[in-house]
């Protein structure tokens, strides 16, 4: 970190000699600290998921959720910050409601998409508040448009994705989401390619406990966004979690 | 003969506020809509105005017919085509006449204590094949219905039988246009503060077609 000691990290209204603003890739750091985010855009659906690391064993399952659901065709699953997303959620609730009653129909992604990378871009232009520490993945579906998948940055620039990820694991996820055929995949083999994902860039050494959350868009949910029904996850996560026991026992054969 | 006058002692044709004593209407058929109004503007028993165009263009193909006042009206239907343009710039796609009518709802109804509207929203979009019903009528309160065709204005009373009797479930382009040309000139017949030309806007997946029908164009009974 050579930008440390310089005095051009302390604010995102000072720019550095080169024309970065620290603080924003600070906020992203904070994103690459916490659970990974995937989503893709496939056949008849988007599907999110979102590795929640577990604090204490104590905690009850299913609190301090990472997947919400914003509208009744759009959820957004959050990495970072838990309580920033939490923030950005509500926001896109707002947002999602506010356009409804003026416009009588459902907000469509890019519009909802633009109008969250908006909000979270004014945190990033004054000195008395700090950039969004977390990143949003956006699944939402509208007539004109169909099923969307949009990744929204702390920067404030989203763009739309067929598949994405972010947070710890997000280069070998990414790695990982190329080997997909996004235009043949269905929603519920994507539950499970994205449960295998997660399992396989979750890292056992650091993190031992994590819940698995995943929220999609899909035919099969009449275009509703929903949470991911509870044993479909269950089971994907069981699959994904025994074909990587018989992976590394072949390992340990050679 | 006495004269009405306003408490300031002017004549009332120059205190009195323009209205539209109007007949208007909107009818939709299989792909499109025809609107339909006279064109006379009044202020008290003075007619301001005998050619006055009471259907408003919002977008190309979505179209307002206006009655109350003249003042009211004309302002909410350039703050509904300001806000639909707008629109149009976030979404990037042209607008649905159900967003434009949801936009008078929202000015009509939100000052209701202050206006004198009565509306009537009709066009063409794209939505469903463009094969959907796309007249939505907002009365006085701000109220927002959608109806196979919509009659407003003072005249409108007087043709409420006619247009039960001779509305047809599944009118081709041309007999809703028949239809409208005749409801609006009986309205202006026995309405007093209607009258003038017919005015006609026909809206479809082409793009629209106006037409005016004055004289002995008009239909007599």
């Amino acid at each position: 970190m050579t930008s440390i000691g310089t005095g051009y990290d302390l604010s995102t209204t000072t720019y550095s000699p080169d024309g970065r603003v620290f603080q924003i890739e600070y906020a992203q750091k904070a994103i690459e600290n916490s659970g990974t985010a995937i989503g893709v855009s496939c056949k008849d659906g988007v599907v999110m998921a979102v590795e929640k690391v577990v604090v204490s064993k104590m905690l009850v399952p299913g609190t301090m959720r990472r997947a919400h659901l914003v509208d009744h065709h759009s959820g957004v699953v959050i990495s970072g910050l838990i309580s920033d997303g939490r923030q950005l959620a509500t926001r896109a609730r707002d947002e999602c409601s506010s356009y409804k009653s003026v416009y009588d129909s459902p907000i469509p992604g890019h519009v909802l998409a633009e109008r969250l990378a908006n909000f979270a871009h004014v945190y990033t232009l004054y000195a008395y508040v700090r950039p969004f520490g977390c990143a949003a993945l956006l699944g939402a579906h509208d007539d004109i448009n169909g099923y969307q998948l949009y990744l929204v940055e702390p920067s404030g620039v989203s763009y739309r994705y067929f598949g994405a990820a972010v947070g710890k694991g997000k280069q070998a996820a990414k790695t990982a989401l190329e080997k997909l055929d996004f235009k043949t995949l269905t929603c519920r083999e994507a539950v499970k390619e994205l449960a295998k994902i997660i399992v396989d860039v979750h890292d056992e050494t650091k993190d031992k406990l994590y819940e698995l959350e995943m929220c999609w868009v899909c035919e099969e949910s009449k275009n509703k966004s929903q949470l991911v029904p509870q044993d479909l996850v269950d089971e994907a996560r069981k699959a994904a979690e025994a074909a990587q026991d018989d992976d590394s026992d072949m390992d340990d054969d050679e | 003969m006495e004269r009405p006058m306003s408490a300031s002692g002017a004549p009332e044709w120059m205190t009195a506020e323009h209205s539209m004593g109007t007949s208007i209407m909107a009818v939709a058929f299989d792909g499109g809509v025809v609107l339909g109004a006279d064109s006379r503007t009044t202020t008290g028993t003075y007619i301001a105005n005998r050619v006055s165009d009471k259907i408003t263009p919002m977008t190309d193909s979505i179209f307002c017919c206006r009655s109350g006042s003249a003042a009211d009206t004309q302002a909410i239907s350039d703050y509904v085509r300001y806000y639909l343009d707008m629109h149009v710039v976030e979404m990037g796609t042209p607008p649905l006449v159900k967003t434009a009518a949801r936009l008078f709802r929202e000015l009509c109804y939100s000052n209701k204590t202050q206006l004198m509207a009565g509306m009537i929203c009709a066009g063409w979009d794209s939505a469903k094949g463009g094969q959907v019903r796309q007249v939505f009528c907002v009365p006085i309160g701000g109220s927002l219905v959608e109806q196979p065709f919509a009659i407003g204005g003072s005249g409108s009373t007087y043709i409420y039988g006619y247009c039960d009797a001779h509305y047809k479930e599944g009118m081709t382009k041309e007999e809703c246009q028949a239809f409208v040309k005749n409801a609006v000139a009986l309205a202006m017949s026995r309405d007093g503060s209607s009258g003038g030309v017919i005015r006609m806007v026909t809206v479809d997946k082409d793009g629209t077609d106006r037409t005016c029908f004055g004289g002995e164009q008009v239909p007599s009974f």
